[in-house]
C-alpha cells in the first residue's frame, strides 16, 4: 500500500544554502497532514518544491506512485497536486471569477468549471457576491479564500496550502480553519503548512515539526498538540 | 485653422504606426519585464522582409491589390523569426540573470541586425524605394488621405481589435495576463510560461511588421536605420500609455502622434516661437509631452499602479 505523497530525504537549496537538509514524510489520501514551525524552517521551500518552482539537489518525490523531480512546475498541476502559494497570490487585475477560471486552467469540460466555480461560491459566499470585482480589491482573508477556490479549481487529489492563516484576523483565522475542516470532512486531501500550530494540529490527521531544514519530531496531530515540547516551543504553554 | 482636421488625421495615421509597433514594446515588457531595444528592428527587418516578397519574389508588375497580403505575409515571416530567435537564443539564456544583462544584449542586438542589414541586403546602404498604392488621394470634406495612409487606418483598429479578443477571450491570451501579473503562480496553474514568452515576443513581432509595411507605404521607401527613431517613439508611447497595458500602447501612440502633427502644425505661429516649429523639433515636443506626463501620472494614462497586493 503506498501513500498518495511520498517524500524521502528530500534536500533542497538555494546555492550554498540548504534550506530542506533531507526530509521524509507521508500523505495518504483522505489526510489532513501538517507541516508546522517557525519562520524558516523549510516548511515554504518544501512545498515550493513538491510543486516544481524549485528542484530539489537530492531525494524522491513519489505522487500517486509517480515521481514528480523531473517534471516541470507547470505539468505538476495535471498530476492532481494543487497549491495555494504562501502570501496568496491572486491575480490581482482579474476578476473572482477569472482567478477561479485560471485554477481550471488546464481542463476543458466548460460544465464543470462552471458548476466547480459555483461550489467555490457555496464554500466562499463573498466571493460569489463580488465575483465581477478586480480580486486585489478584496480583503486579506477574502484573498485566502480566493486563493484556496481557485486551488480546488484544479479537481487536485492533494491541495498544499501554505500559511492560509498569515496575516488574518482572529475571526478571518476561524472562517478560513472552519473551511478546511469542512473540506477534509468533503474527503480533501490536504497538505498544510501553517506558523498557527495550535489551530493546524486539532485539525490534522498527522503533523510533522520543522526546525531549520529538519523534521524533528513527528506524530498524530491529537499526540503533538498535547506534546510537552511542543506545548513549549510552538504553543506558548508553559 | 481650418487645417486642423487635417493635422489630426495626420497625427492619427502616424500616431496609429506608433501604437502598432507600441504593442510588441509593452508586451515583452508585461510579461518579462525586459526593454527589447531591438523591437525597432524587428519591425524594420518586417518591412524588408515585406520588400523582399515584393521586388525578389512576385513577378514584375504585380497588381498591389495581390502583392500587399503577400508582402503582409512575407512581413511577419522574417520579424517573427527574428524575434523568435532572438528571445531563444539571446535572452533566454540570460532569464534569471541581472536585469541589465538581457538590457544591453538587446541594445547590441539592436546594432548587430542594423548592421546585418545594412551589410547583406542588396543596396540596402541607401533607402530603398517600396512600393506603393494606385491611386490618388481621398478627399473627405476638408482632409485629405494619401492612398498609402489608408492601410494603416485598416490595420490599426484591426489589429487591436484581434489582440484584444487573444488577450481576452482566448486560453493562451488568459495565460498571457496571469504571466504578467504573477509568473510562478501562473505555473501553479498549469500555464507554461516559456512558451507565454515566446507568443508575447512573436505577436509583438506580427504587430511591428504591420507597422513596418505601413511605414513603407506612407514613406515610400526603407532604410535599414529607420527602426531607430521609429522604434524609440513607440516605447515613449508604450511608456506614455502605461507600459504593459495593450490598449495604453494603442492610445499612447495616438496621443504621441497627434501631439507631433500639432507641434509641426502651430508651435511656429506662436510669437517668438517660429523656429521650435520645424519637423526636427516634433521629436523634442514628443518627448516633453512624455515627461509632462510621467511628472503628474508617472504610471502612464492607463497605467495600473504596481502596489495592490495585499
Amino acid at each position: 500500500m503506498t501513500a498518495l505523497l511520498e517524500v524521502e530525504d528530500l534536500k533542497v537549496a538555494y546555492g550554498k544554502i540548504q534550506a530542506v537538509k533531507g526530509i521524509s514524510f507521508k500523505v495518504e489520501a483522505g489526510e489532513v497532514v501538517t507541516l508546522i514551525g517557525t519562520n524558516g524552517a523549510g516548511k515554504t521551500t518544501t512545498l515550493r518544491t513538491l510543486s516544481g518552482l524549485l528542484k530539489p539537489v537530492g531525494g524522491q518525490i513519489k505522487f500517486n506512485g509517480k515521481s514528480l523531480k523531473k517534471i516541470p512546475a507547470h505539468e505538476i498541476v495535471s498530476h492532481g497536486l494543487a497549491h495555494s502559494p504562501e502570501g496568496r497570490h491572486i491575480f490581482p487585475r482579474m476578476t473572482i471569477e477569472d482567478n477561479l477560471r485560471l485554477g481550471a486552467f488546464l481542463r476543458n469540460d466548460k460544465a464543470g468549471i462552471d458548476k466547480d466555480i459555483q461550489r467555490s461560491y457555496d464554500l466562499f459566499p463573498i466571493l460569489g457576491e463580488r465575483r465581477k470585482q478586480a480580486a486585489g480589491t478584496l480583503s486579506g482573508g477574502e484573498q485566502q479564500m480566493l486563493a484556496m477556490g481557485r486551488a480546488l479549481m484544479s479537481q487536485p487529489k492533494l491541495l498544499m496550502l501554505d500559511e492560509p492563516s498569515m496575516g488574518l484576523s482572529p475571526i478571518m483565522m476561524q472562517k478560513i480553519m472552519a473551511t478546511i475542516a469542512e473540506l477534509k470532512a468533503q474527503g480533501t486531501t490536504i497538505l498544510l503548512v501553517e506558523q498557527n500550530a495550535q489551530a493546524a494540529l486539532s485539525l490534522a490527521d498527522h503533523g510533522h515539526v520543522m526546525e531549520v531544514g529538519n523534521i524533528v519530531l513527528s506524530g498524530s496531530g491529537h499526540d503533538l498538540l498535547h506534546d510537552e515540547s511542543v506545548r513549549k516551543a510552538y504553543l506558548g504553554v508553559d | 485653422m481650418n487645417e486642423l482636421p487635417q493635422q489630426l488625421v495626420n497625427g492619427l495615421l502616424l500616431g496609429s504606426m506608433y501604437g502598432l509597433v507600441a504593442l510588441g514594446y509593452t508586451m515583452v515588457y508585461g510579461i518579462v519585464q525586459l526593454i527589447n531595444f531591438a523591437h525597432g528592428e524587428i519591425f524594420m527587418t518586417g518591412a524588408f522582409g515585406a520588400l523582399t516578397v515584393y521586388v525578389y519574389i512576385l513577378p514584375d508588375g504585380t497588381s498591389m491589390l495581390i502583392a500587399l497580403p503577400l508582402m503582409l505575409i512575407g512581413a511577419m515571416i522574417i520579424s517573427t523569426t527574428v524575434a523568435v530567435g532572438a528571445e531563444r537564443f539571446a535572452y533566454r539564456p540570460l532569464r534569471g540573470g541581472p536585469r541589465l544583462a538581457p538590457l544591453i544584449t538587446a541594445i547590441g542586438l539592436s546594432l548587430a541586425l542594423q548592421q546585418a542589414v545594412w551589410a547583406w541586403y542588396p543596396e540596402a546602404k541607401s533607402a530603398r524605394t517600396f512600393p506603393s498604392i494606385p491611386g490618388g488621394p481621398f478627399e473627405i470634406g476638408t482632409v485629405t488621405i494619401q492612398t498609402g495612409d489608408v492601410f494603416v487606418l485598416c490595420a490599426a483598429p484591426l489589429s487591436m481589435a484581434i489582440l484584444g479578443y487573444f488577450v481576452m477571450r482566448t486560453r493562451t491570451g488568459r495565460g498571457m495576463q496571469a504571466t504578467a501579473q504573477d509568473p510562478d503562480t501562473a505555473k501553479l496553474m498549469g500555464v507554461n510560461t516559456d512558451r507565454i514568452i515566446v507568443v508575447a515576443f512573436a505577436l509583438g513581432a506580427i504587430f511591428a511588421a504591420v507597422g513596418g509595411v505601413a511605414y513603407g507605404l506612407k514613406y515610400g521607401q526603407i532604410d535599414f536605420r529607420m527602426g531607430f527613431i521609429l522604434g524609440l517613439k513607440a516605447f515613449t508611447a508604450a511608456v506614455l500609455g502605461g507600459i504593459g497595458n495593450i490598449y495604453g500602447a494603442m492610445l499612447g501612440g495616438l496621443v504621441l502622434g497627434i501631439a507631433e502633427a500639432l507641434s509641426t502644425a502651430y508651435i511656429s505661429d506662436i510669437p517668438g516661437m517660429q523656429q521650435f516649429g520645424s519637423q526636427s523639433w516634433a521629436n523634442v515636443w514628443a518627448f516633453v509631452l512624455l515627461i509632462l506626463v510621467l511628472l503628474f501620472r508617472p504610471q502612464g494614462l492607463l497605467g495600473e499602479r504596481v502596489a495592490d497586493r495585499a
